[in-house]
């Protein structure tokens, strides 16, 4: 697990970037062969949904991947994990505004403000808008440590999927609550090594940042 | 008792199911995102219609309701005995045995009494019903059913004059079912109407669709059909009607008494807490579609609720 090692990388971020289309894939599959069901465009919302939730979680795992197994290269994937993460989120979305509101702002603006399930969805993605346009490496030079605050809306836009998929489900919510489950082991990891001391790595600035991984990952990007 | 108005939907406009076979079919055939997408739509020539889409019509494809494929009919079911997910009902449904059966009649009626169900069935004319089914997720379908007008069967069972409701139990037995092995809902599923609801001619007790017998997913061998109302309110695999003086507690109204009101009346004035009931999905097309007031039906049934704050008892 050597950090430096760029060639066993290379050959994640192949598999990743296949993994990642995987959804997008199956659904041009199922929707070119009638495999999308009775319902089409509930299929769409719920494989991009549900896609979107999984790929924030594996962001989010990134870190705790990076400390535990002292994999600090593992960070140089983390971008396209979440550009993923939003390309689904903006599917979604779109399949929203498209096929259950035919593109009717007003019938959104009233949908949103009416029930907070829609309002947690758009708000979680319109979060997630400013993380993807920063993501590039010439606006992370550009924030320099403002970029790691910045990219602390992830939680929040997390936080929002979590609650609209618990709001989204009819009744049966053992899978939102599993959701919700591992969102919080996730933020529960965050808090846990600075409660305990953490005695694997140096930690630069523990009282400054409450998130210190994320405040120093612009240093960790490849610079090219 | 005959009705004042036809239903919207005729009989006869009901589809030969070979001719949707055909137009799977050809739509196979076809290919493309596009027809894979209308698939179950309009018909293989409603291409065109995609033309004639405008933004915030509410209805991109067809205003007619044709009838939904049976495929889709009995494999997109809300059978919570049968599993949570739509399509659970039609695998785990298989095995469930639907005869012998018996139906318990009981509470404010002359003769309280077992019924076998092929003798409760007995010389009441089969009907062909094609009603519009509105479910309270919004999305909704149109269904060929064949049954009885449960208006009929009540006729048969001779309630007594004290009887304002009548109730609605439903098979609960976690050897066949193993939805029910989890409280995921009060069992067993019971849904209840009003009398005179449940005495109007739409009304019907569902023993077929499409012109073949019920299968088990949608609800066999007897299965409550109120097309008004959500479909929630359509008991399936029923075992028990009771006649009573008082509201019956019917299940859904018990989890989530804010969700869920006795009367379900689709309504798209009121939306359920979580989400609008303004628009629904007809099942097969890609835009939502306005919900119309008692789903389409406020012709033949607004009078039963005159008078009455639809808001309030929704």
């Amino acid at each position: 697990m050597a950090s430096g090692s760029r060639s066993p990388l290379t050959a994640i971020r192949s598999l990743l970037f296949l993994a990642g289309l995987g959804p997008a894939l199956w659904l041009g599959w199922a929707a070119l062969t009638s495999h999308l069901g009775p319902d089409p465009v509930h299929t769409i919302q719920a494989v991009t949904g549900l896609s979107t939730l999984v790929i924030l979680f594996v962001t989010l795992a990134v870190t705790p991947v990076r400390r535990l197994w002292h994999w600090n290269a593992i960070i140089r994937l983390r971008r396209m994990i979440g550009l993923f993460a939003f390309f689904y989120a903006t599917l979604h979305m779109l399949s929203y505004v498209v096929f259950d509101q035919s593109l009717s702002l007003s019938l959104i603006i009233e949908d949103s403000a009416k029930h907070p399930r829609v309002f947690a969805g758009l708000a979680s993605f319109l979060l997630l808008v400013p993380l993807a346009l920063t993501s590039t490496d010439k606006m992370i030079r550009r924030l320099g440590r403002r970029w790691g605050r910045l990219h602390q809306l992830v939680y929040v836009a997390t936080a929002f999927g979590v609650f609209h998929y618990l709001w989204v489900v009819k009744w049966d919510i053992r899978e939102p609550v599993l959701f919700a489950l591992v969102f919080l082991a996730l933020l529960a990891f965050r808090v846990r090594p600075r409660r305990t001391g953490d005695i694997r790595r140096r930690v630069s600035e523990p009282s400054e940042t409450p998130a210190p991984v994320t405040a120093t990952e612009p240093s960790l990007r490849p610079e090219s | 008792m005959r009705l004042r108005r036809p239903p919207e939907i005729r009989d006869s406009e009901a589809t030969d199911e070979r001719l949707y076979l055909n137009r799977r079919a050809f739509m196979a055939a076809f290919g493309g995102v596009g027809a894979a997408l209308i698939a179950g739509n309009a018909g293989p020539f409603s291409m065109p219609r995609l033309l004639d889409a405008r933004p915030g019509a509410g209805r991109w494809f067809s205003d007619d309701d044709k009838p939904t494929p049976y495929e889709d009919i009995t494999h997109y079911n809300n059978y919570y005995e049968f599993g949570t997910d739509k399509s659970d009902p039609a695998e785990q449904a298989k095995a469930f045995r639907t005869r012998p059966w018996k139906v318990e009649v009981a509470g404010e009626v002359k003769r309280p009494a077992q019924w076998d169900l092929d003798d409760l069935l007995k010389s009441v004319p089969v009907e062909d019903r094609v009603y519009r089914h509105r479910c309270v997720e919004a999305w909704s379908m149109v269904i060929p059913w064949q049954g009885v007008s449960l208006a009929a069967i009540i006729r048969k069972l001779e309630p007594t004059s004290m009887a304002k409701f009548v109730e609605f139990t439903t098979m609960n037995d976690p050897e066949q079912m193993p939805g029910l092995r989890r409280p995921i809902l009060p069992w067993p599923y019971v849904e209840g109407l009003r009398l005179d609801e449940a005495l109007h001619p739409l009304a019907l007790l569902a023993t077929g669709i499409y012109g073949k017998p019920l299968l088990n997913q949608n609800g066999a061998p007897l299965r409550l059909v109120v097309p008004w109302k959500y479909g929630f309110k359509g008991g399936k695999a029923i075992v028990k009607i009771r006649f009573s003086q008082t509201i019956p507690v019917t299940t859904w109204n018990l989890a989530a008494p804010n969700e869920y009101g006795f009367y379900a009346n689709v309504n798209p004035d009121v939306d359920h807490p979580r989400w609008s009931q303004a628009r629904e999905r007809r099942l097969g097309e890609l835009f939502k579609r306005k919900t119309l007031p008692f789903n389409g039906y406020a012709d033949q049934v607004a009078s039963l609720y005159s008078g009455m704050d639809l808001k309030a008892n929704f």
